[in-house]
């Protein structure tokens, strides 16, 4: 076994087992950490598949933010783990037995029949981010325009879906704070002075 | 490395929608909620102008553009103006309902409007990649229509099962994509078809492995049974105007996505995908038409009667000749017609604070609107398939299809379901020409929707007496 094998099943194992935890944990923080270990190994994976592009993109875009982002949203919301998990043992058994068809028919499959040339090595000198940038704008211009439409739609589909402007909630606006004047808020009045007695 | 400016013509009608979609969306801001019907105008005339965008750039050759994962032929140029049309039909009838409820916002026309976008990419798609970011960009914008009422609880509970189902469909269908394009080597359809021309013939389980993902994925997004668990439900829990929409375009860009992937690029795998879409198709035709029997409520029994249709959209294609894709794709497109006019139906007898859901709520309906009653009645014969409609002719010319290549068996079971579907759909007569209304109030007289509306039955029985025009059309679109 080489050292390039003994990466892959290195950051192979950590990952399985990662990706296991991340369902199997109580603690839905726990859940989530698991998470951004599976995919910070499979960013190390492929890395070793020559797609270091992809491996940083995963890196930055899915651990750093996406997550981050997911971290909060489980520690704000009050997740009631007792209802969410009723019904586990009732459709357990249908589950392992789906599982186990899928799984064993899956490796019969892959094991017997995936055979494939590992194609050939590039050279230290090939860039990958380069290579994707060159064809992103230019053969593959129209999927990337229509992502960007899907983009689009995401961004509207969220805000039509969450904004809600409720007449009675106490908010301030800004821009009334700041066009305030001492008008507005003194008040002089004229009182006698009183005797102290 | 050179790059050539790609050919912008073929995609115009595209350009068109995304501009106008993105410049309603803008507009829709400045428009105060009493003149919502300017959103609502913009929409119509942005389909009216893509029809004739689309109609003036057809042409009978093929164009290919954006190196070759963009296609523009008579299949594309039909199916397109066939959304467009239906489309327009769905935003009419959405007016009053959406009214009617407090959510008649322009966001409900800018979605629909990127809907339209992402099935005339799925449409007009010749790569796997753009076939599967259209199919994205139509499903988000579902999801985000099917969740429109914020306030309904139903609506939202359906929403979140059609985004999961939605996303384990796409999943399924990457895993196959992405397994395909390791063994062939490319994302492009016309490459994948003559990798597998050449490539020796026999059992190559790596590609069946893929071909079973993909049809899958396809199947979770028609709603073929055994994948069929969240159309009931989306169907039901979704508002009228959005069930309306998801029952009737979405299903020709499916066909278009079937057609693409399976027939061009699989194509030399036929033999392989018909047996299973025969079960698909078995079961689809079986769980659909029983099922719908038991239902009391008239969304969820046209979801199902939905899913006997996808059985037999899928029986057309199984034949794998032209007679059967031309029949596949006539059957499409008067399951469209006849389904907006099945839910429009339920929009027009529904109004403020009281939705037609149910059989019950149809009883009566011929004292009530003679009338519309009678176009009630034109559309469940046509679903049912009952001569003179234009349902009899779809359902005639698919078995044909299978009869030709020898699949009698397949035509003889469909046959039997056909009439134990026709139970549910003559109950639903029944109810309205010989039992006692309920509920006296008289039908809303909104002008167009129920001119529309008349047009869209009577639509069913003229096309039923000559059924040959739009069947010239269908085997003109398939052979190419």
């Amino acid at each position: 076994m080489n050292f390039e094998a003994f990466l892959f099943y290195f950051f192979s194992v950590i990952l399985v087992g990662a990706a296991v935890a991340m369902i199997t944990v109580r603690n839905p923080v726990h859940a989530a950490l698991f998470l951004v270990l599976t995919f910070f190994t499979s960013a190390a994976l492929w890395i070793m598949l020559e797609a270091e592009f992809l491996g940083i993109v995963l890196v930055l875009v899915y651990v750093g933010a996406v997550m981050v982002l997911f971290l909060f949203v489980v520690m704000m919301l009050d997740i009631n783990l007792a209802r969410m998990r009723e019904g586990f043992i009732r459709f357990l058994p249908v589950g392992i037995v789906v599982a186990v068809a899928m799984v064993s028919v899956m490796t019969l499959v892959i094991v017997r029949h995936f055979h494939m040339e590992a194609p050939e090595r590039a050279g230290a000198d090939y860039n990958n981010t380069e290579a994707l940038g060159q064809i992103l704008y230019t053969e593959y211009v129209y999927p990337f325009e229509i992502a960007a439409v899907i983009l689009l739609v995401a961004i509207v589909a969220a805000i039509a879906l969450t904004l809600r402007r409720r007449p009675g909630t106490k908010a301030i606006d800004p821009a009334q704070q700041v066009r305030i004047t001492r008008k507005g808020r003194v008040r002089m009045v004229d009182m006698k002075s009183e005797d102290k007695s | 490395m050179t790059f050539e400016i790609p050919d912008f013509m073929p995609v115009i009608p595209e350009l068109f929608v995304l501009g106008m979609a993105c410049a309603i969306l803008v507009i829709d801001l400045f428009v105060p909620q009493a003149r919502r019907d300017i959103t609502y105008g913009l929409s119509q005339f942005t389909l009216i102008g893509a029809a004739v965008l689309t109609i003036a750039l057809a042409s009978p050759e093929t164009r290919f553009t954006f190196n070759d994962t963009f296609i523009a032929d008579g299949l594309s140029d039909l199916l397109k103006v066939a959304v467009y049309l239906i489309t327009a039909v769905v935003f009419l009838y959405s007016r009053p309902y959406l009214q009617d409820r407090d959510i008649y916002k322009g966001e409900y026309y800018v979605l629909g409007l990127f809907g339209v976008l992402g099935m005339m990419i799925m449409i007009s798609s010749y790569s796997f990649l753009t076939l599967y970011l259209g199919l994205e960009l139509l499903s988000l914008s579902l999801y985000a229509m099917v969740a429109f009422n914020r306030d309904s609880a139903r609506a939202s509970e359906a929403a979140m099962k059609y985004f999961i189902l939605g996303a384990i469909a796409s999943g399924m269908l990457l895993y196959g994509m992405s397994i395909l394009y390791g063994i062939t080597g490319s994302l492009d359809i016309k490459e994948v078809s003559d990798y597998l021309i050449t490539s020796s013939a026999g059992l190559n389980v790596p590609l069946v492995f893929a071909l079973s993902f993909v049809i899958v994925g396809l199947a979770f997004k028609l709603g073929a049974v055994p994948f069929h668990m969240w159309v009931p439900d989306v169907y039901h829990g979704a508002p009228t105007s959005v069930t309306l929409f998801i029952g009737t375009a979405p299903k020709l860009a499916g066909l278009a996505i079937i057609m693409r992937l399976l027939v061009d690029g699989l194509g030399p795998l036929h033999h392989d995908w018909q047996g299973m879409l025969t079960i698909l198709a078995v079961l689809s035709l079986a769980v659909g038409n029983v099922v719908a029997i038991a239902q009391t409520n008239i969304k969820r029994m046209l979801a199902y009667s939905t899913i006997s249709h996808v059985g037999f959209i899928l029986m057309g294609i199984l034949a794998g000749t032209h007679e059967g894709y031309a029949a596949a794709l006539f059957y499409t497109l008067v399951y469209a017609i006849v389904a907006a006019g099945g839910f429009g139906m339920i929009i027009l007898l529904s109004r403020r604070g009281f939705e037609a859901e149910n059989l019950d709520d149809f009883r009566g309906l011929n004292e009530r609107s003679p009338w519309f009653a009678f176009i009630m009645l034109l559309i469940m014969f046509s679903m049912a398939g009952v001569p003179p409609t234009v349902g009899f002719y779809a359902k005639l010319a698919v078995l044909q299809a299978v009869v030709q290549v020898d699949m009698i068996w397949l035509a003889i079971f469909a046959v039997i379901f056909s009439i134990v579907g026709a139970f549910y759909y003559l109950r639903a007569v029944k109810i309205m020409y010989f039992d006692k209304p309920e509920d006296e109030s008289p039908l809303p007289k909104a002008l167009d929707m129920n001119v529309v509306l008349s047009i869209n039955g009577l639509l069913v029985i003229v096309l039923g007496i000559f059924p040959g025009l739009l069947m010239s059309l269908a085997t003109g679109a398939i052979s190419w």
